[in-house]
């Protein structure tokens, strides 16, 4: 009897449980589409935040005092010590090496500058541009092109095996040579393969592949510095303790959490002899970042979760309040509070099973495509969400219809059979 | 003709009254829904209108955006920082930069600049510094220079050009790049040992690309002499997220006032149906089609201002709370909204009338009467 009077309910009633289903389907599409965004949103802003560039940077140990005013190194160049070129796939090695993005190595060198019969002392960076590297069976690309995102190349990126070199934008201007000319620098004719505008105190300076800067200094295999940028977890207070004063377990917390400091420890660790540290301009500050556009999505999101139970409780309050004659009828003859009761919850809950069930797929299709359109990339669906997200929208569908089944309940049947409801 | 003009709409008004006092519940459960979809739509626009400003300010914690520098690597004028701070004024701060090469007591080279230690200390928050100079002669010294000028925190020596500067170490500073291997100074004592002018100033200039832009624009005027040219690692990284940023929060908003918007017109249908009778005695009484659709509509959009309104105010307060949560600082009520919110609710609360009205007219009255 029961099973009859649900199914004739929903089979009689079409245009009405269809509109409750939708505000149903509608609340749970929203509530996971948000609920899978914000959870995910930290991992997508941290790629974001990598736009700033390198976050750790590495040294050798024994290391002379930079003497450098805008970019100008007063230095001879053979002074100071340098790290291998050779070790710098290690650092693919390390525990969080899926957490390193990219890394640039970077040497430079004061060189003359001949072209057109002037000569003049430049300095010259050596770097990876789009280098291919192994690491046991493991194959990446890294570079400049990865790790300082905001250069930008008129004419072409050199090949990191040519000659081929980039000129600041100033020093292009100043020399009049445009992308394509050519060069000598130490009586070595070179291509311009483009000109490079940085911002920064590379627009100043020549920009070479490795080699190139390896061969003018005299010194093969020398790197002078390592620019890593890695996604980390913002610093918490067992990030900043000391790792010589950790022991055990708790050493082995802060060593495998991806803390600024824990991966510069890593990296001294891979590459002998070599000093790492935070840039602390771009590391610090991400964390601030991410924390506000975390808690603003989780505040949004809330707020979405909230209007969208509200939505529900009261498209569910009219479904049943429209049904008051029914409630009379059924009392009339016979049945109890605790029978209305328990049909209208078992609709309810029928209602909001295939709500949330439909919705939940909504759901993840409009978080796919938030993922795809926003970030290029795919926003990750937790599987546990959505018994979660089931057991909300029972919840919710419950709340918003007990007070309307318990007026209902109350209703004089007299006066609810007469229309005076 | 005038009076049974007013009677007619005395009339109205009372229908429309009592169908408000009469039927509480069901209008109130309306009302609700309508509530809070104007609430939700008010809280994402004030939000998406605001937050882009409190995340910039979020940004200006990465420091300058900004550089200003003697052309050719030369000495910007004396009057080149009240320029700048006249152009700014108020928006964004300004820290000016003079360098040399000095040698220490064992004949090291070592870079010094001289600066302004409390606008530094606003303006590079990231700086780890163990106690900031707050006298003459007192030296804030990088990590990586600490060793080669003082090695067990005495004071030093530093000579430039045959003057000797006598200076006490404050503090150390640690910042993961070139800084560390410097020694500061404030600026009265750089001057007075050097003789050397700013050749640098940092500028963190607030507001949109485009203010920025425009700012950049009026400093190159008010100092010819100087190259003035955005940090492109900040303002490009900042461009970046907080464009990232905005588009998620579009999209939630979008999302948020479209679910909100169909669950009201999902509400409102089903009330507006639900009152065939009303629609079915009225017309039996004699009213005309256009009195019976003026009647509903009126209703709806009533039901849609007053929502609008109501859902105006606790949308407001939605915003700020989470402007104060995360951003500690209030969202900017924004009454421009309210135009908006006004006008989209009044305009789904006339739709979801208009579509049972439809289906209803082609229905005789007397069949709805009857209840089939």
């Amino acid at each position: 009897m029961f099973a009859r009077l649900l199914y004739e309910s929903f089979r009689r009633q079409k245009r009405r449980k269809l509109l409750a289903g939708i505000a149903i389907t509608l609340g749970v599409a929203v509530a996971t589409a948000m609920i899978a965004v914000a959870t995910d949103i930290g991992d997508k802003i941290n790629r974001e935040l990598r736009s700033y560039g390198a976050n750790l940077l590495v040294t050798p140990q024994e290391d002379t005092l930079d003497v450098e005013i805008g970019g100008v190194n007063l230095k001879p160049p053979s002074d100071g010590s340098f790290l291998n070129e050779a070790d710098l796939p290690k650092i693919k090695g390390t525990f969080w090496r899926h957490n390193i993005l990219g890394f640039s190595p970077t040497l430079p060198v004061n060189v003359s500058l001949e072209s057109g019969g002037t000569s003049k002392d430049v300095t010259l960076v050596g770097t990876y541009f789009a280098k291919q590297l192994t690491f046991g069976k493991d194959e990446f690309t890294t570079g400049v092109r990865t790790t300082h995102p905001w250069w930008k190349v008129q004419g072409e990126w050199p090949a990191d095996n040519s000659g081929d070199v980039l000129l600041g934008e100033h020093l292009a201007t100043k020399l009049g040579i445009q992308s394509g000319g050519s060069i000598e620098i130490s009586g070595q004719p070179h291509r311009v393969a483009g000109i490079v505008s940085t911002g920064g105190p590379e627009d100043d300076q020549v920009v070479a592949p490795l080699q190139v800067a390896q061969q003018a200094l005299g010194k093969a295999g020398a790197v002078r510095r390592i620019y890593v940028s890695a996604l980390t977890k913002p610093e918490d207070a067992l990030a900043r303790r000391d790792p010589k004063t950790m022991k055990g377990e708790l050493f082995d917390r802060w060593y495998c959490s991806p803390y600024v400091e824990s991966i510069a420890y890593q990296l001294q660790e891979a590459i002998p002899h070599s000093h790492a540290e935070q840039i602390r301009q771009v590391a610090q500050n991400e964390g601030t970042v991410l924390s506000r556009i975390k808690g603003l999505m989780l505040l949004v999101t809330l707020a979405a979760l909230f209007a969208s139970a509200l939505a529900v409780s009261a498209a569910m309050a009219t479904a049943i309040f429209e049904r008051r004659r029914e409630v009379g009828l059924m009392k009339a003859l016979g049945a109890g509070n605790f029978a209305v009761a328990a049909l209208f919850f078992a609709e309810s809950a029928l209602l909001a099973l295939f709500g949330g069930v439909t919705g939940f797929f909504a759901g993840s299709f409009l978080a796919h495509r938030i993922g795809r359109s926003i970030f290029d990339s795919q926003i990750t669906i937790q599987p546990v969400l959505f018994p979660v997200i089931l057991a909300i929208a029972v919840i919710v569908t419950f709340a918003g219809s007990a007070a309307a089944i318990r007026r209902a309940v109350q209703f004089d049947p007299v006066f609810a059979l007469r229309g005076d409801a | 003709m005038r009076r049974q003009g007013s009677a007619h709409i005395s009339m109205f008004l009372r229908m429309l009254m009592r169908a408000a006092v009469m039927r509480r519940g069901r209008a109130a459960s309306a009302l609700l829904a309508m509530v809070v979809a104007a609430a939700v739509a008010t809280a994402m626009m004030n939000l998406y209108v605001d937050v882009q400003a409190k995340l910039r300010k979020e940004f200006r914690s990465y420091g300058a955006n900004v550089v200003v520098v003697g052309k050719e690597g030369t000495s910007l004028p004396p009057d080149a920082l009240s320029k700048i701070e006249a152009v700014l004024a108020g928006r964004g701060m300004a820290v000016p930069f003079a360098y040399v090469v000095a040698r220490t007591a064992s004949g090291q080279s070592v870079v010094v600049a001289g600066t302004d230690f409390a606008r530094v200390e606003k303006l590079d928050r990231w700086w780890s510094v163990s106690g900031w100079p707050n006298g003459p002669q007192l030296a804030l010294v990088g990590m990586r220079a600490l060793p080669v000028v003082s090695a067990d925190n005495q004071p030093f020596d530093l000579t430039f050009q045959g003057h000797t500067l006598h200076l006490t170490p404050a503090g150390t500073l640690q910042t993961g790049s070139a800084e560390d291997s410097r020694v500061y100074v404030a600026m009265p004592d750089f001057f007075a040992w050097t003789g050397v002018q700013p050749s640098t100033i940092e500028v963190a200039a607030n507001g949109s690309t485009d203010e920025v832009n425009g700012l950049i624009t009026q400093m190159a005027q008010a100092v010819p002499t100087a190259d003035v040219h955005p940090i492109r690692q900040i303002v490009e990284g900042e461009a970046h997220v907080l464009g990232k940023t905005r588009a998620t929060l579009y999209a939630a908003a979008v999302l948020i006032i479209l679910t909100a918007a169909l669950c009201v017109l999902a509400t409102l249908t089903g009330w507006v149906f639900d009152r065939r009778r009303d629609f079915a005695i009225m017309k039996a009484l004699g009213a005309s089609e256009r009195m019976v659709g003026g009647f509903f509509a009126a209703e709806a959009a009533a039901l849609g201002a007053v929502g609008a309104i109501l859902g105006f105010v606790i949308g407001i307060g939605i915003a700020a709370w989470i402007g104060r949560v995360n951003f500690n600082a209030s969202v900017v009520p924004r009454l421009s909204v309210l135009p908006y919110v006004l006008a989209g609710s009044i305009a789904v609360a006339l739709l979801s009338a208009i579509v049972p009205m439809s289906l209803l007219r082609r229905v005789q009255p007397a069949i709805i009467l009857k209840g089939e």
